[in-house]
């Protein structure tokens, strides 16, 4: 029936003009920004698998380099002899010292000569040591943060009364959170190096991280408890629950994966600080495997190599050269690796819990 | 599913029955209660006895403390910062529930609470009703079995959930849900059951068969039931206290209520003349 001669007049049309541009200009100023964090995000991880993976992944099956993974750092020496370029780890270095030595012996010539020699600290071998330390690292301070946090964030939420008391408590915990990682490094020093005679220990470097991720711990643990319905909580109170039967059956296990979720972000956070555990925890170089030990007791006094430390070390501490770079970046590499996975670990943990108390 | 006993039209029929009920005893009774949400008075002066095993409804306009009432007879109302009772005293068979030596978690195992908004917790069917047991160290197999089947039984549930009890409570209806949280507060062994709006938030069908279940109840329990709706009340009551601002205003049996009430304020509430 309508043609186009007796259509009444669109009223919704397009009044086009300099608001629709704005908006056009804006949009694509904060795309572009969008992007621009997109593009050094890859940047800086490309640089870093770029660089590393010719350490950690190999061309040959496994696929990876098993040394790296297997072994301790070693001393890189670089040398000439008999016109060949070597290249060798310490204990191998030593090897062939000692054949070559035998073998010039025997055969009445002069102890044999490389020329060009140079010794780069840490550059060869591997990093378990560094591995097992930051995993020992992480589990340890994290299990303490998540007790030590559940429990007060259960004892804030759930029990104490709002006051001037609570008011500074959570005061507290937002200073806590605000506080340089290096200054938990200095008070774990303190503290838990010195006062408590603890030494350079694991025990130390547990509690300093813990304390370090403490705020966040607590903060999420009560924006989870505050998150379950109250109906659950009156539901079970009705029943004639008491009120901790009714935190830790209908309560705490709804809380649990929002409590785990922001945790994450704390693992990554305990797993790369380098500062706080420099002085409390991480040595520059250790011979023995944390299990190594005589006694029980000794495993938690022990200190321990970790990687972004080592990353540290290896980065700013030795001499630079071309023969470096190797270990910084696969350290780097692996570095990332592993906190991903430890976050996807703690990702598929909190989705089974999810499934299993959604509500 | 065996179909549930005709329902009495009560009001209608109450008409007939000239004698009196049979006198009944009263279980709870409530005299000169003054209960403060911190400095705001909530309940003045409440008189009032209720019957045992009858049910009683509780209305009024929103805000008028029905709700407060009611969590006040199995204690709730403790777990709100600054509440107290400044005046009166709530006997449940003579004893004062108040009394120092009344433990709160006792009561509440006698005294079941069903909510406005269904709350079964994220567990199974069959771990939502062993809750109350389990949390009182009853964790024997047979006697959890029993316990929940006798329990949806009398929630008028088994025969719908019999088959799916390991799956989650949050998988049923609205309706069946409130009837699992019913089934859930029978599971302890109550001697009254408080209802805060149950139906508020269901269909028609799901507020029938809640009202069914209501009817079934009384046989062995005490009910209370908090209602905005006049048909719900008039409809499975059998005494009816209407409050206004904090006071009880009448309370009587449901038909007197409804029929002839003595105070005009309860005449225009129930006839939906109420600004
Ligand atoms: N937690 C609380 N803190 C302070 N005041 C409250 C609290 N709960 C209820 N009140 C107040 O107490 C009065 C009675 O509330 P109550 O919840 O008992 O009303 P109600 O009759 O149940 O209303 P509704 O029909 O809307 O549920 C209201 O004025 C309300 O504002
Ligand atoms: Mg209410």
């Amino acid at each position: 029936m309508d043609t186009a001669k007796n259509a009444p007049e669109n009223p919704f049309r397009s009044r086009g003009g300099a608001l629709v541009w704005r908006e056009r200009a804006l949009f694509s100023l904060f795309r572009a920004a969008t992007y621009c964090i997109l593009l050094c995000g890859a940047l800086v991880l490309g640089n870093i698998v770029f660089k590393g993976a010719g350490t950690v992944f190999s061309s040959r099956f496994p696929f990876v380099n098993t040394t790296f993974f297997t072994e301790a750092p070693e001393t890189l020496h670089v040398f000439e002899y008999e016109g060949a370029a070597h290249r060798l780890g310490d204990r191998d270095y030593r090897a062939f010292r000692a054949t070559e030595t035998a073998r010039a012996a025997a055969e009445g010539r002069p102890a044999p000569r490389f020329t060009n020699e140079q010794a780069i600290v840490y550059s060869a071998g591997g990093i378990l040591p560094c591995i097992v330390g930051t995993l020992l690292l992480v589990a340890g301070s994290m299990t303490i943060a998540l007790v030590l946090g559940v429990a007060s964030a259960i004892y804030l939420s759930e029990y104490a009364k709002s006051g001037p008391v609570v008011r500074v408590i959570r005061l507290a915990i937002l200073n806590l959170a605000g506080v340089p990682s290096i200054v938990f490094g200095l008070f774990g020093f303190g503290m838990f190096v010195i006062f408590f005679g603890w030494n350079v220990s694991l025990m130390a470097g547990w509690f300093t991280l813990a304390f370090m991720v403490l705020p966040v711990v607590i903060t999420a643990g009560e924006e989870s408890l505050k998150a379950v319905p109250r109906g659950f909580r009156e539901g079970s109170l009705a029943l004639g629950a008491t009120k901790w039967q009714t935190i830790r059956k209908a309560v705490l296990p709804c809380a649990l994966p929002g409590i785990l979720t922001s945790s994450i972000l704390g693992i990554a956070r305990v797993a790369g600080e380098t500062a706080p555990i420099m002085f409390t925890a991480a040595y520059v170089v250790r011979d023995k495997l944390p299990w190594q030990v005589s006694e029980i007791s000794d495993f938690f006094f022990q200190g321990v190599m970790a990687l972004p430390y080592h990353i540290y070390v290896v980065s700013s501490k030795i001499p630079q050269n071309e023969h470096t770079e190797r270990v910084q970046y696969g350290s780097a590499l692996v570095f990332l690796l592993l906190v991903a996975l430890i976050a996807a670990a703690s990702i598929i943990l909190r989705a089974r819990l999810r499934r299993a108390y959604k509500w | 599913m065996t179909l549930p006993p005709p329902r009495t039209p009560k009001i209608e029929n109450r008409e007939s029955k000239i004698a009196p009920p049979a006198p009944v005893r009263t279980l709870i009774e409530i005299t000169g209660l003054d209960f403060y949400y911190s400095e705001k008075k909530a309940l003045d002066d409440i008189h009032l006895r209720l019957p045992e095993k009858r049910v009683t409804a509780f209305i009024g306009p929103s805000g008028c403390g029905k709700s407060t009432l009611l969590r006040c007879l199995n204690r709730m109302n403790d777990l709100i910062d600054g509440t107290a009772i400044r005046r009166g005293s709530i006997k449940i068979n003579g004893i004062d529930i108040n009394r120092p030596d009344v433990d709160p978690i006792e009561l509440r195992k006698r005294v079941g609470m069903v909510f406005q908004k269904s709350n079964p917790f994220p567990k199974s069917i069959y771990e939502n009703i062993a809750y109350g047991l389990r949390i009182q160290g009853i964790n024997t197999k047979s006697r959890l079995d029993e316990v929940v089947e006798r329990s949806l039984r009398g929630a008028a549930l088994w025969d719908e959930v019999k088959d799916r009890l390991h799956e989650s409570g949050l998988g049923l209806s609205g309706g069946q849900q409130q009837r699992l949280c019913i089934a859930r507060a029978l599971a302890v062994g109550p001697e009254i059951i408080l209802m805060d709006e149950p139906c508020s938030a269901l269909d028609p069908i799901a507020t029938a068969k809640i009202e069914e279940l209501i009817h079934e109840l009384k046989r062995r329990y005490t009910l209370i039931i908090v209602t905005h709706s006049m048909q719900q009340a008039a409809r499975c009551s059998d005494f009816t206290a209407f409050f206004y601002l904090g006071r009880l205003i009448e309370h009587a049996d449901t038909r007197t209520i409804f029929m002839s009430p003595s105070n005009p304020q309860t005449e225009a509430y129930v006839s939906g003349r109420f600004g």
